[in-house]
């Protein structure tokens, strides 16, 4: 059977012991929650480390403030999903939470991990002899990008589900590092890179997620992926908007699945402010929000349907922000 | 993956509790909750299919909820009670799941059967009377190529109204 | 009937729900060393080199071998004996098996593995049918077949095709593509080896004990009586553990070598590249009718991808031309097919082995042309099934045949012919063929293709057979058999099955050929054990043989137990033996041996789904299947397996594929590689047809493959009901959908597909005479 590599195994007390080790040891150690991405990658050889820092240390509470609310870093993706009051204040999140891989990975895998899931590539993400086989790529071990060889870049594709509704909902994340505390717009936490695909810095834990429910706002999270169960997703849209009766005050748009970062659209964000929320106009802005998402052929089913298929979470996002119904809407996975 | 097997293994002392029953072992930290259940400890009922957490065969109980053992370490579970298929029946009784995964043929190659019975322990102890969507949703995680899971419900739904 | 029939709990249920059956990973005997395997990164390359003495310094390794350590080739079909455990010379495809290290721990093994290093020359791969049509740029695959990288080559015509078409009032022509696919059991292939005194010990999970001891016999130029193969609790195969494999010879070479148990147990990935799963198959129809629909002539033309390797690629081929008749009476028929070999994992028998493929181009080919006619395809089909108790035109046996009732049953409960006619909403309809076990054994022998024994002792009853269960319940149809004749429960029967020391022969778990065979021989064998418990009882009564009622675990007047101690003490040791030898029904021609079976199994199957205009999404709300199983032995049972038949074909007609990305398996996991979830499958409602087969074992016919066979075609025929648009491949992803509509919309044939059929060098087709077309006389001519 495939297993792990040897390592060390650590146990920071807190959130700052945990990072000061990091900080000591530097690429040699990564930090481990549920473990749900990371094990994997690391029986395929696609982490070379000695150590993992245990994050067990983590709580794991949902700090109800009313309209805000602070999610500890190591609530697992099952009780997020089932949690009363973020299906009441922050639906979307949810509803993404809830559609991340399958049960069984949801209550390990917890709403910290799942905002750092690294980036991935079906080039990238097979075991060690297949890479060997194919020949290494820029991500690990290697010198080019197999998927698009004249780049200079990565394009690992950002893989998660929840990141882009953090961000649709201008949530904070609070980071613990060596020296101290801060919190950063989640928008901030990544870049776009398949490889350097996180702004904080190395050695810094992601303790918390800090929403805060706008008024009159409304959130939902479509996800398209082959099966019902298990995948990752292959487009998804997450979408927080605000209403005034039938008007839309405010939106944010974010994608998941078709760049190597979560991609804000904002141009989508700016044509639906001022507009009541009818089919045809959501469906412009599905348009527009389609546009810069680029994927590759690094992920499951063509890129060329991928593309089209923005339009169509998108649409069905609004459609679920702005009405709260499924209505008659096509079943993106294919049960 | 070049010379990997030159670094330090670190051995701990690790305390579980698997099916009521505490052990203490000085274990590999980098060997899985499924290799120890397997290798260790003797409990082959817990099988595997991928090892990577894309198929759910090596599904078992971790504090009563389903969770992946190829994906979990021994030292992460410490003071949590770990349930595996062993730990199912009472005595030479078998729990009503087993009872009706037999009664109904929702095992066929039986390879699968472990892990989705865990996964269906876990839903009824949450939800006495699931419907055959939400035994859908509860076991998604778990694939099954013999049976095409339609006795796999019929089995769920049974021992369900039979303990409710 | 007193358990036949009856929806009993299968014998091993117990073991299976505690976890308690043993797997062949779950064998962990002190000392065992664990095996890891080196395997190519070429698809096509010439190894120039193999250094293991950096691999054999590592402390903990105790052996390394190479293919010079096993250079004696096996395979599974005597004519293609083309692979080797471990290669020296040249590797056909990533992932072939180059050498073997056994070690204390895996990762020692996984380790040393890494550390053995080999020169390679690389060389052109072939990766596709065209490609292998064509010249090779550097060098051939094999060095056997041809022309170019051709394996197989075949040619056949019954009766007068030419005739047929000239009568013809339409002749339609078309092509269909139908992927590879790969069966994915949930177990990884195990297999546990031991050497002591001389003689070689091995479990596996196998679908074939018979055929892995005679390999090993070969490869390790061993004699069989010094070799013995033992099924272990088996995880699932589905075809795919039905050849004998590298690591099981290796395991066994490895133990004679160290003299200490050795397992291989492979990863995910590795059974990906064993595979030996469903060939991609290209093909073209062409079809006669005449004014009424009846069929005058068919031409079937098949290309099969085969991969790096022989395999059973050569029945395999002769597959996708033998039971097009076996369903619809066809007077005339030309067959040429043809199997190239790529630089990819070998195909081979996936559940239906090397006939969904034509099935698919047949019920959709039909289709057309009702549509072409203006007759509703149901009729249309319905007007050429073929009928019970006749000869095909190639010569196959038909006997019972359930297709009209089985017709009826969906047709009634799904209410297709009144179904809703909306955009977006469509049904579709096939029907199909299957064997109950192949006619002719893999290598020529006079020997029964099945033997049971059984032994009584003190009441208890023990049957032995060399059948394995796969998960499928073949020891529960044994047992079920032996109890029905002896008056017990199931459950009263012990089993000792699948081990070449202890048990008879039975030639193994493929072709749908247990419960007919090994059934057969279990009811010959118990009834001749319940005349000798009659007999002693009878005596003791004072009475005929004839008035002692067998039952409820009684023989006349006595108890079971009692009757088996009278039985002893006037026969000595009570055993008794039965085994089955098919009837001899091949045609006279070469390449006959393909597609007799001693019955035909029949399905039919409505699917009823949702496809979407705007993204090609298709939504399967409801599958109807009937399935003429001839008899029930136990309802539960079929139900399961007509069930996890549909499961799987849905899977292939909807998303299951084996694809390659430069010379790679492109996604060898779990992850990628897609299987259905609980969220992915319909309801499936079943239903069993009974036709009493006059030679199956209380009429009994096959249940495990056949009803895979409809649920592909039938998808696709509801998809065009739906959208109006023909997908002629399979697995119909969303955008193939989109593509045909977009072809659809510019006045472009409305179809996604392959565009032609390429031209192959067949032979002039042997022209074989029809039989007799009524059976009895049929039968007397047989040879």
């Amino acid at each position: 059977m495939l297993r792990l590599p040897r390592f060390r195994y650590l146990r920071p007390k807190t959130a700052r012991e945990a990072a000061s080790m990091a900080a000591e040891l530097g690429t040699r150690a990564m930090f481990v929650a549920g473990g749900t991405d990371l094990f994997p990658k690391l029986k395929r050889r696609q982490f070379e480390i000695d150590t993992l820092i245990g994050l067990d240390f983590q709580s794991r509470e949902i700090h109800d403030g009313g309209a805000a609310c602070v999610i500890d870093a190591g609530v697992t993706l099952s009780a997020a999903s089932r949690d009363a009051h973020l299906n009441a204040m922050f639906p979307g999140y949810a509803q993404a939470a809830g559609l991340v891989s399958s049960p069984p990975l949801r209550n390990a895998g917890t709403i910290g991990g799942n905002l750092c899931v690294d980036t991935r590539c079906n080039y990238y993400d097979m075991t060690y002899e297949w890479r060997k086989a194919a020949g290494f790529c820029l991500k690990k071990d290697g010198d080019i990008c197999l998927v698009a060889p004249s780049s200079p870049r990565c394009w690992a594709v950002s893989s998660s589900d929840t990141a882009p509704m953090a961000m649709a909902l201008d949530g904070w994340v609070i980071l613990a590092g060596p020296d101290g505390d801060r919190e950063l717009p989640v928008a901030a936490l990544y870049r776009d890179d398949g490889i350097e695909y996180m702004a904080k810095r190395p050695t810094e834990v992601v303790t918390g997620l800090r929403l805060t429910a706008a008024p009159n706002t409304r959130s939902a999270y479509v996800k398209l992926r082959r099966r019902g169960s298990i995948d990752f997703p292959i487009a998804g849209a997450a979408v927080a908007v605000a209403l005034d009766g039938d008007t839309i005050a405010g939106c944010r748009i974010v994608l998941s699945g078709v760049a190597s970062h979560p991609l804000e659209v904002p141009a989508a964000d700016e044509f639906l402010k001022g507009k009541r929320a009818d089919r045809e106009i959501l469906k412009e802005a599905a348009d527009l929000a389609a546009k810069p998402a680029k994927p590759l052929d690094n992920a499951d089913l063509s890129h060329f349907w991928r593309k089209r298929m923005v339009h169509v979470v998108v649409e069905q996002a609004l459609e679920i922000a702005t009405t709260s119904t499924r209505g008659s809407m096509v079943k993106l996975s294919q049960q | 993956m070049k010379n990997e097997t030159l670094r330090p293994v670190d051995r701990q002392v690790i305390a579980l509790e698997v099916n009521g029953e505490r052990t203490e072992m000085l274990l590999p930290v980098h060997k899985t909750l499924l290799e120890v259940l397997r290798e260790d400890m003797g409990l082959t009922g817990t099988k595997h299919g991928c090892e990577l957490g894309e198929c759910g065969t090596c599904t078992v109980l971790v504090g009563g909820k389903p969770e992946l053992s190829c994906l979990v370490l021994p030292i992460q579970v410490q003071g949590q009670a770990v349930t595996t298929v062993e730990g199912m029946a009472h005595g030479s009784q078998l729990h009503p799941l087993q009872q009706a995964f037999a009664e109904l043929g929702a095992a066929q190659c039986g390879y699968c059967t472990p892990g989705i019975l865990l996964a269906a322990k876990s839903l009824v102890e949450t939800n006495p009377a699931p419907t055959r969507d939400e035994i859908r949703e509860a076991l998604a995680g778990n694939l099954c190529r013999c049976t095409g899971y339609s006795k796999i419900l019929d089995a769920v739904s049974l021992a369900a109204s039979r303990m409710g | 009937m007193k358990v036949v029939g009856k929806p009993l709990p299968k014998v091993d249920a117990s073991a299976k729900v505690t976890g308690r059956a043993i797997y062949a990973d779950d064998m962990l005997p002190p000392r065992t060393l664990h095996c890891r395997i080196l395997r190519s990164p070429h698809p096509h390359a010439r190894i120039l080199s193999i250094d293991t003495s950096a691999a054999r310094r590592i402390p903990g390794v105790l052996a390394v071998i190479t293919g010079a350590d096993l250079p004696v080739k096996f395979g599974i079909l005597p004519v293609t004996q083309d692979e080797r455990a471990l290669e020296h010379e040249k590797v056909r495809y990533v992932g072939d098996p180059i050498a073997a290290v056994a070690a204390t721990d895996e990762e020692i093994a996984a380790a040393a593995c890494d550390a053995i290093a080999v020169e390679y020359d690389v060389l052109e791969p072939v990766m596709s049918i065209d490609a292998a049509l064509r010249e090779p740029k550097d060098e051939r695959i094999q060095d056997y077949g041809g022309p170019n990288n051709i394996h197989k080559l075949v040619a056949l015509e019954f009766g007068d095709v030419e005739g047929g078409f000239a009568h013809a009032e339409t002749i339609r022509e078309d092509v269909f593509f139908y992927q590879g696919n790969t069966h994915l059991p949930m177990e990884q292939h195990s297999a546990i080896a031991t050497y002591l005194d001389g003689k070689v010990t091995l479990w596996s999970s196998t679908q074939v004990v018979h055929y892995v001891h005679r390999a090993l016999s070969k490869v390790l130029e061993l004699p069989m009586n010094r070799i013995r193969v033992i099924g272990a609790a088996h995880g699932g195969g589905f075809g795919g553990k039905t050849d004998p494999f590298a690591h099981e010879i290796i395991v066994c070479k490895l133990a004679m070598l160290t003299g200490r148990p050795v397992k291989c147990t492979l990863t995910r990935e590795e059974v990906f590249y064993a595979h030996r799963g469903r060939h991609p198959v290209l093909m073209w129809v062409r079809t006669g009718v005449a004014k009424d629909g009846r069929i005058t002539a068919m031409h079937f033309r098949t290309a099969l991808d085969g991969g790096a390797y022989g395999s059973y690629g050569v029945a395999s081929t002769f597959y996708t031309g033998a039971l097009q008749t076996v369903t619809y009476d066809i007077p005339a028929y030309r067959f040429e097919g043809c199997r190239v070999f790529t630089n990819k994992p070998p195909c081979g028998p996936k559940r239906g082995h090397g006939t969904p493929q034509p099935r698919f181009a047949l019920e959709l080919h039909l289709e057309k042309i009702a549509r072409d006619l203006g007759l509703d395809p149901v009729e249309l089909k319905r007007r050429n099934f073929v009928q019970p108790n006749t000869r095909t035109v190639n010569w196959l046996r038909v006997t019972s045949c359930g297709l009209d009732e089985c017709v009826d049953r969906v047709m009634q409960a799904s209410g297709y012919a009144t179904r809703e006619k909306r955009i977006g909403h469509g049904m579709g309809f096939a029907v199909s063929t299957y064997l109950s076990g192949a006619g002719t054994a893999i290598y020529w022998n006079d020997m029964p293709h099945s033997e049971v024994q059984i032994k009584v002792d003190r009441g208890g009853v023990t049957a032995y057979c060399g059948a394995m269960d796969i998960g499928q319940g073949s020891d529960s149809v044994l047992a079920t058999i032996v109890a029905e004749e002896l008056g017990l429960q199931p459950a009263d029967v012990r089993l000792v099955t699948a081990d070449t020391d202890t048990t008879p022969i039975d030639l193994g778990s493929y072709s749908s050929r247990v419960t007919f065979m090994a059934g057969n021989a279990a009811v010959e064998a118990a009834r001749k054990m319940r005349a000798m418990l009659v007999e002693a009882t009878a005596a003791k009564m004072g009475c005929e043989a004839s008035a002692v009622e067998v039952g409820d675990g009684r023989i006349g007047d006595f108890s079971f137990e009692e009757a088996s101690v009278l039985a002893e003490a006037r026969f000595g040791t009570l055993t008794s033996a039965g085994s089955y030898t098919p009837p001899r029904i091949a045609g006279p021609y070469k390449g006959s041996g393909v597609g007799p079976s001693p019955a035909y199994s029949y399905s039919a199957c409505v699917v009823d789904l949702d496809a979407d205009e705007r993204t090609g999404l298709v939504s399967v709300n409801k599958i109807w299947i009937a399935h003429d199983v001839g008899r029930a032995i136990n309802p539960l049972l079929v139900e399961g397996q007509v069930e996890g038949s549909v499961y799987m074909g849905l899977g292939e007609a909807l998303m299951e594929e084996q694809t390659f990305r430069k010379g790679l398996h492109k996604w060898p996991s779990m992850l990628e590689y897609k299987s259905p979830t609980f969220l992915d499958m319909p309801e499936v409602q079943t239903f069993i047809v009974e036709t009493v087969d006059p030679e199956g074992p209380y009429g009994a016919k096959e249940a495990g493959q056949g009803p895979l066979l409809p649920v592909p075609p039938a998808l696709c025929s509801a998809v065009y009901d739906a959208l109006g648009v023909w997908i002629d491949e399979i697995p119909v992803t969303p955008e193939k959908v989109l593509e045909a509509l977009r072809r659809k919309s510019k006045g472009e044939p409305a179809r996604y597909g392959p565009p032609m059929f390429p031209p192959i060098p067949y032979p002039p087709p042997i022209k074989v005479e029809p039989p007799p077309k009524d059976l009895d006389h049929a039968s007397a001519a047989a040879i």
